[in-house]
């Protein structure tokens, strides 16, 4: 078989810097869905080096329900422990750098202040079920590898409206 | 209208999904008489005042909630995880 192209979910899209806010895409690599048994988180968190407890993010393990959350990179073997399920390629990850929090504000149903570092939520955006973190870096937006276009002309809108917003007033 | 999540805190409503009344949590036993299920089925209260139904936080960490709420008032007086409940299967 011939060798194929692995392409991400926004190939070829050149980052967006509006309303001082810089919208681009992230590779996470693999991620692996870990969803403990009943009464295994604990066997799970010393196998992983921890867990995030609800709305947290701890380490590359992002929360993402009750019991769950988000491995990112190389997972060990939790058989017996954990149901994992391979989530890369699955999901899409964006990333906003700069005054990130008014356009949270217009696109998550939650108030940007919760969302602390270190903070990882489950919120839609607009009808697009999603996990928002903060990191040192800025904010990480994951959707569905599907929404990922939907979601990238979300954010720039509300990017644009908030440039346009700044006209005015300047 | 906000729901407070077990786990989420204060959500808006549209991060839930309504799920109809908490009667449908407890079934009638394996010998009960046919009129039990119609009454768990079809037969519903629709009470100006207090009542108790289940929401799916669905959109957000995906917990199903039992909230007590006034729809006189429109008033959230509590809401409890169903698996938190006195005696919910583990």
């Amino acid at each position: 078989m011939r060798e194929l192209f692995a392409k991400t979910a926004l190939q070829g899209q050149k980052p967006l810097t509006q309303a001082g806010v810089t919208l681009s895409e992230e590779v996470l690599g693999a991620i692996t869905s870990v969803a403990c048994f009943p009464g295994k988180r604990d066997l799970v968190a010393a196998q992983l080096g921890g867990f995030p407890t609800p709305n947290r993010r701890e380490g590359n393990l992002l929360w993402t329900g009750p019991e769950q959350a988000f491995l990112l990179g190389a997972a060990p073997d939790l058989t017996g422990l954990a149901a994992t399920t391979d989530q890369t390629g699955g999901w899409a990850a964006l990333r906003l750098v700069g005054a990130v929090d008014p356009v949270l504000a217009r696109l998550f149903p939650i108030d940007p202040r919760t969302l602390t570092e270190g903070a990882c939520l489950r919120t839609p955006l607009g009808h697009m079920n999603a996990v928002l973190t903060r990191d040192g870096q800025g904010v990480l937006i994951l959707v569905f590898r599907s929404m990922a276009r939907t979601a990238w002309d979300e954010i720039a809108h509300v990017m644009a409206m908030l440039q346009a917003r700044e006209g005015i007033a300047g | 209208m906000r729901l407070t999540c077990p786990l989420c805190g204060d959500r808006d409503r549209r991060e839930f999904y309504y799920a109809g009344t908490e009667d449908t949590l407890s079934r009638p036993g394996p010998e009960a008489a046919p009129e039990a299920w119609d009454d768990m089925l079809y037969l519903r209260t629709n009470p100006a005042g207090v009542t108790r139904d289940l929401w799916y936080h669905e959109a957000g960490c995906g917990l199903w909630l039992v909230v007590t709420r006034n729809t006189v008032t429109h008033e959230v007086l509590a809401t409890e995880g169903v698996a938190d409940r006195k005696g919910a299967p583990k």
